[in-house]
């Protein structure tokens, strides 16, 4: 039963999920490795769809999942159960809510949850790096270092970067002209 | 019922128009909530904003159902946060739909080739400012070398790693740090 698969996944995803929407990309990961729903390069693709398009990403991404599982119904599934532990906790929390904030057990367990929180979503950015900027299998073929490195990746990513931390632009611009950038290099061959 | 509906469309709003959610969203949450309805002053919005990111979920969820819970309970909380929701249904399921049909093509795999590059970018950039929040002193830091090493090389589940995080944290941060003099 696919749909209730779904739903449970995404009903752990939201109960773990600490510190934003990026944070729930390791579970992503995580159960496209137990159930082969979707590849790592689909979850990338998916990843650029929902940081360029309204809405919180988190969201974004459990939509889309559910989606290319299980079309609309997983789509739907998937998003209610990303949400249903933030109604439940939330509502509990806010009738206590100075008290929370200054709780020293919750004060120490986000110490310790930010730094796994960064931990994770840097495991999820190699998986990206993965299928992007290096090529393990080929490399393993050939056996020479300029087949495990993208070269024409590795300067659109350094563009990327110091168009980023020059004028900061909206996400979606970076996306668009990579996007551009990508159909080009198909045109010449080097992608 | 009509404070219900409002609940909804206040915050299909917010959630249509911001992108990237979390810190984009504060003012457009700011005009919705505070100035236009008057469901919270910007205190209590403060307030739910850094909680919101203190508890699991997306902090867009999560302060939808502060505001909701605040103005009508708990079916406020689930109007607040379908409304929240409701704009990434509609938009994704439209354009998921749309790329499937034209996955196949060579241009837009070679689209996505150099999207997937940005991303790679994107995701570095959002992860060093978190660093710096995050990573304050040897503890976390050994805890951020560990957990990265172990995800990235072992197949361990991702819950694992949260619950652990939260109850060492809480160990050292109550018994060995005395409540957090150290920060």
């Amino acid at each position: 039963m696919i749909y209730l698969q779904l739903f449970w996944e995404f009903l752990k995803t939201g109960l773990f999920t600490v510190g934003g929407g990026l944070a729930s990309l390791p579970f992503l990961y995580d159960i496209s490795d137990k159930t082969g729903w979707y590849t790592h390069a689909q979850l990338a693709d998916m990843i650029a769809i929902s940081e360029s398009t309204p809405g919180p990403i988190g969201i974004n991404m459990a939509t889309y999942v559910g989606f290319t599982t299980a079309g609309i119904p997983g789509a739907v599934l998937a998003s209610l159960g990303f949400i249903i532990p933030s109604i439940v906790i939330v509502s509990i929390v806010s009738r206590f809510l100075k008290k929370f904030n200054e709780n020293k057990f919750v004060k120490g367990a986000f110490y310790g949850l930010r730094a796994v929180s960064v931990a994770l979503i840097c495991s999820a950015l190699v998986s990206v790096v993965k299928i992007s900027l290096i090529n393990i299998p080929l490399f393993g073929e050939t056996g020479a270092i300029f087949d495990l490195i993208s070269i024409p990746g590795i300067i659109l990513a350094g563009v990327c970067w110091f168009i980023l931390k020059k004028w900061n632009p909206h996400p979606v611009f970076i996306l668009g002209g990579s996007a551009v950038v990508g159909i080009l290099l198909g045109f010449v061959g080097l992608i | 019922m009509k404070t219900l509906a409002e609940l909804f469309l206040a915050f299909a709003r917010i959630g249509g128009l911001t992108f990237g959610g979390g810190y984009a969203m504060l003012p457009m949450l700011q005009r919705e909530v505070v100035e236009n309805k008057h469901w919270a002053t910007e205190a209590e919005l403060m307030d739910y904003y850094a909680v919101g990111q203190c508890v699991p979920g997306v902090i867009a969820v999560n302060t939808a159902v502060f505001v909701g819970s605040k103005v009508k309970g708990l079916a406020g909380a689930v109007a607040a946060s379908l409304g929240v929701i409701f704009p990434s249904l509609a938009i994704i399921i439209a354009i998921a739909a749309f790329i499937q049909s034209f996955s196949e093509l060579e241009f837009v795999q070679n689209a996505f080739a150099g999207i997937r590059v940005a991303v790679c970018v994107l995701i570095f950039s959002a992860v060093a400012k978190l660093y710096k929040k995050a990573i304050v002193d040897k503890f976390t830091f050994i805890l951020f070398a560990a957990v990265f090493a172990l995800s990235v090389f072992t197949k361990i589940s991702p819950i694992l790693f949260v619950i652990i995080a939260a109850v060492l944290g809480i160990i050292v941060h109550v018994f060995f740090l005395k409540g957090g003099k150290a920060k």
